[in-house]
């Protein structure tokens, strides 16, 4: 300990190599290496077979229990045929329908209408959720009517929207875009606000700063409750949707799924009735299974933050 | 010497004659009447090339301080001038983006920094394995263990190309072994290259193992107490005698003014 020979880094005693010798254990790289592979936790695919077993069956079997169930209901005339149809009836319906040609035309009119509402929607709740979540004043102001509105059936807009845009498919987007608009940008909100500090804090010293620093860091950040907000979104504007096709009824707006349900019931044909709801339940799903639960399980698995299997 | 910084990251200090000068700087929080002094008038220059090692116990405002330097707040009292540019920082977390690999981690910076596009790839290759991550680029954060982050956020640090890297309390969250193979890897990379280092920390036997000069802070408000210069050659091992005498030197003059809080 003599001088201080302060930034000689060159100067300075570092005789890495003969202190290397008096330490024959001094090989850092072998060390780093057998750390790094004790510590790496690898995470390997699990095998198709017992994906299968995990992920097909136990829904599948719900399926069949529950269709059994029903069968053995209608063999033991729990209830009046015109009240309880046999699954084969709601099958024959559906076979029906298929030879009339008109099923996938029903499918798709609801279909339709319900993507195109979220689109929509999605154009107007990601740019709201960011000024709400970015802007004090518009969150104070809008914030509590924005998360207030998710709690309100957006069933309950029909009739406004019915006497402001008249029995029209205007009306039937309103009724979807008040269903979705605010769970979107409550995602979007939520996740904004989960964004932990740090993350803006790193960003900021490497130079993500403005405009920047919102596009590098803060929408990628908050993706995980954005996803989930769409995902939400969704299920409402198909809620909604139905809803409004059920409700609103003129030959202008094509026969949706709901309105399918609706003239199904004023022809009191029980297995049409239960057609209609079951191809809501399966479309909602599938949309669901096709395009939002995959983006949520791959922007999720990507961070790391998936807990087991889903 | 292969992994050596090359480019660059020459010194620009050359006029300045140091990588960071902190003058007469206070820091205050608090409204104004209800103020708390944090930092009380701290003068400490951190030559080209030079590791300085900030230590004290709680409440010495070390991690204030390095705020200021980085730029993320503003003292309340003096200057700080940092000539090589924005400041490079690290935390005790990783602070990575989970949503990238880490190769695009380091990317994500060269970006920021201004490097073209066909270049980034190639370096940031490079600097995963200048911390011997070779192979790391395109693993996920969360795949790789807690030693393993913190050296793929050094190498983020070092894409910023600036001359003064600010490391607060960067191993204190890892297990003594991993942060034992990550002062060896610090003193390595930055005996190679021109970097300087102001480097945060409350234990001292880490201090004197990394430090060329110690700086003990007194607490509430910070005060720049004491400083040694420790000239034991490079690379020492937190065993060594000489390390070990000097910590519990120093570690007995922080026992002393950890001591005086208690007195009233």
């Amino acid at each position: 300990m003599a001088s201080t020979e302060t930034g000689a880094k060159d100067t300075a005693p570092l005789d890495g190599k003969d202190r290397a010798d008096e330490r024959p254990t001094r090989d850092l790289s072998g060390l780093e290496a057998g750390l790094d592979a004790l510590e790496t936790v690898t995470v390997g695919r699990t095998p198709a077979g017992q994906l299968l077993l995990k992920k097909v069956l136990p829904p599948l079997t719900a399926v069949v229990l529950v269709l059994v169930v029903w069968q053995l209901c209608a063999w033991g005339k729990v209830a009046d045929p015109t009240k309880l149809p046999s699954p084969h009836a709601v099958w024959q319906e559906l076979v029906d329908r298929w030879n009339a040609g008109d099923l996938f035309s029903i499918i798709w009119t609801s279909v339709e209408r319900g993507l195109l509402g979220f689109l929509a929607a999605l154009a107007i709740g990601t740019p709201l959720g960011l000024v709400v979540a970015r802007v004090p004043f518009v969150r104070s102001a809008i914030g509590p009517i924005l998360s207030g509105l998710q709690s309100l059936p957006s069933v309950a807009w029909v009739p406004a929207a019915v006497i402001w845009l008249g029995l029209s498919d205007s009306a039937m987007y309103a009724v979807i875009l008040l269903g979705a608009v605010p769970s979107i940008a409550n995602g979007l909100v939520a996740g904004i606000d989960q964004v932990p500090p740090l993350y803006l804090r790193a960003g900021r010293t490497i130079g993500a700063t403005g405009l920047r620093g919102a596009w590098f860091i803060l929408l990628p950040a908050s993706l995980p409750g954005y996803v989930a907000g769409l995902k939400q979104g969704w299920a409402f504007s198909w809620r909604s949707l139905m809803a409004a096709e059920l409700i609103a009824s003129s030959p202008d707006l094509g026969v949706g799924l709901g309105r399918y349900l609706e003239n199904m019931r004023e022809a009191s044909d029980m297995a049409g009735v239960f057609l209609g709801i079951l191809l809501i339940l399966v479309v909602g799903i599938a949309i669901d299974q096709i395009v939002f639960s995959p983006l949520e399980r791959w922007v999720l698995r990507s961070r790391g933050l998936t807990v087991g299997t889903r | 010497m292969a992994d050596t910084l090359t480019g660059p990251a020459a010194p620009q200090a050359g006029p300045a004659g140091y990588a960071a000068r902190i003058d007469h700087v206070s820091k205050a929080f608090g409204r104004p009447g209800a103020q708390q002094l944090v930092l009380d008038d701290i003068t400490l220059d951190v030559a080209p090339g030079e590791f300085v090692c900030l230590l004290g116990a709680s409440g010495c405002g070390k991690s204030t301080l390095l705020n200021l330097v980085a730029g993320l707040d503003k003292p309340s009292a003096g200057t700080i001038d940092a000539p090589g540019g924005r400041p490079a920082l690290m935390f005790q977390e990783h602070a990575l983006f989970p949503w990238l690999t880490a190769g695009r981690n380091i990317e994500l910076a060269l970006r920021l920094r201004g490097v073209p596009r066909e270049d980034r790839r190639t370096e940031a290759e490079r600097l995963l394995s200048l911390v011997r991550l070779g192979g790391a680029y395109g693993k996920r954060v969360h795949e790789l263990s807690g030693g393993m982050r913190q050296r793929v956020a050094l190498a983020r640090a070092l894409a910023q190309d600036s001359q003064l890297l600010l490391m607060d309390e960067p191993f204190a969250a890892l297990d003594a072994i991993t942060r034992d193979v990550l002062h060896d890897e610090l003193t390595r990379i930055w005996s190679e290259t021109d970097l300087s280092v102001l480097f945060v920390t409350h234990n001292v036997r880490e201090a004197v193992r990394l430090a060329q000069r110690v700086v003990l802070l007194s607490s509430r408000p910070g005060r720049v107490n004491r400083e040694w210069a420790i000239d034991i050659p490079q690379p020492r091992r937190i065993e060594d005698a000489d390390v070990a005498d000097l910590s519990v030197e120093i570690t007995e003059e922080l026992r002393g003014e950890i001591r005086r809080h208690g007195q009233h």
